[in-house]
């Protein structure tokens, strides 16, 4: 049976919980990975290996944090910002995202905001509607 | 020098899981602060033990030809002390792996005991995502290392 969006929250509460020894109300759907719960690189890492064993999913490299490719290429950073064809190269990779707010101002420094744990829950409710 | 924490492996199946031992003695010098009257091994260095452990098996599963680096304790809960004359028993199974890095699960028993659970995660550095280099030599898996563990094979 399909699993429910709140089902797919919770588990990726935990994953939260245990990959980054956050509280489990700190693990909000707004939540950013890097600003509000602490993030590091290697975190990353560990949260694509629980993904992929809590769900039953394989995540290729750089598909669920596709970010760290575009920065070394001079057509899509220019300044410290996402030029539109970064920010077009970006939307197509990681559809899962809500660009509102940072699209007013494409920053890198700002890109781990994109990464809320409802991105998270965006993606495996994606991947899992496709692999289903 | 190189700091070998284990004595010698007694299963190792590449890329899977590695059994290590370990003689804990009261000739390590540490143990006699470790506490005054009271000795019994750091759990810090029960983590270490673990980490040579895992890592070897995560750096032979690709020939000791990446750099492999202990990036995150994951877990670290101990259940009793291990104390001078016993034999650590380092069981290791590598969980998840990728180019960039690999994931490990661990337990150390003495005798039929749990003393504990160790889960961590290694970064293969040179594929580190931020491009960053670092020198061309393994710094890691030396001759020196290699050599030791040939004598471990005995």
């Amino acid at each position: 049976m399909a699993m429910s969006r709140d089902e797919i929250f919770q588990k990726v509460r935990e994953i939260m919980v245990d990959a980054l020894g956050v509280d489990d109300d700190e693990v909000t759907v707004e939540a950013t990975l890097m600003g509000d719960l602490g993030a590091e690189s290697i975190d990353f890492l560990d949260i694509v290996f629980r993904l992929e064993k809590t769900f039953g999913i394989k995540i290729p490299r750089e598909e669920l944090f596709p970010a760290e490719n575009l920065m070394n290429n001079p057509e899509f950073v220019n300044n410290g910002k996402l030029t539109e064809k970064g920010l077009a190269e970006l939307k197509s990779k990681m559809p899962h995202t809500d660009y509102t707010s940072f699209e007013t101002n494409p920053d890198i420094n700002k890109l781990g905001d994109l990464f809320t744990v409802n991105s998270i829950v965006n993606y495996v409710e994606a991947k899992l509607a496709n692999s289903g | 020098m190189r700091w070998i924490w284990i004595d010698k492996f007694v299963e190792f199946h590449s890329g899977e899981r590695a059994v290590a031992m370990k003689n804990v003695t009261l000739a390590e010098e540490h143990l006699h602060d470790h506490f005054p009257g009271f000795p019994v091994m750091p759990e810090t260095l029960c983590i270490e033990a673990m980490a040579q452990t895992s890592g070897i098996l995560v750096g032979e599963a690709k020939n000791f030809e990446e750099k492999v680096i202990l990036a995150k304790i994951k877990k670290a809960v101990f259940f009793d002390y291990i104390k001078p004359g016993d034999t650590m028993k380092l069981d290791a199974k590598i969980e998840s792996m990728t180019d960039e890095a690999a994931s490990t699960s661990g337990k150390i028993t003495v005798g039929d005991k749990l003393i504990a659970e160790i889960d961590l995660m290694f970064s293969h550095i040179d594929q580190n995502l931020a491009g960053e280099e670092f020198p061309e030599e393994n710094f890691v898996f030396t001759d020196t290392f290699k050599s030791l563990m040939r004598g471990m094979e005995r």
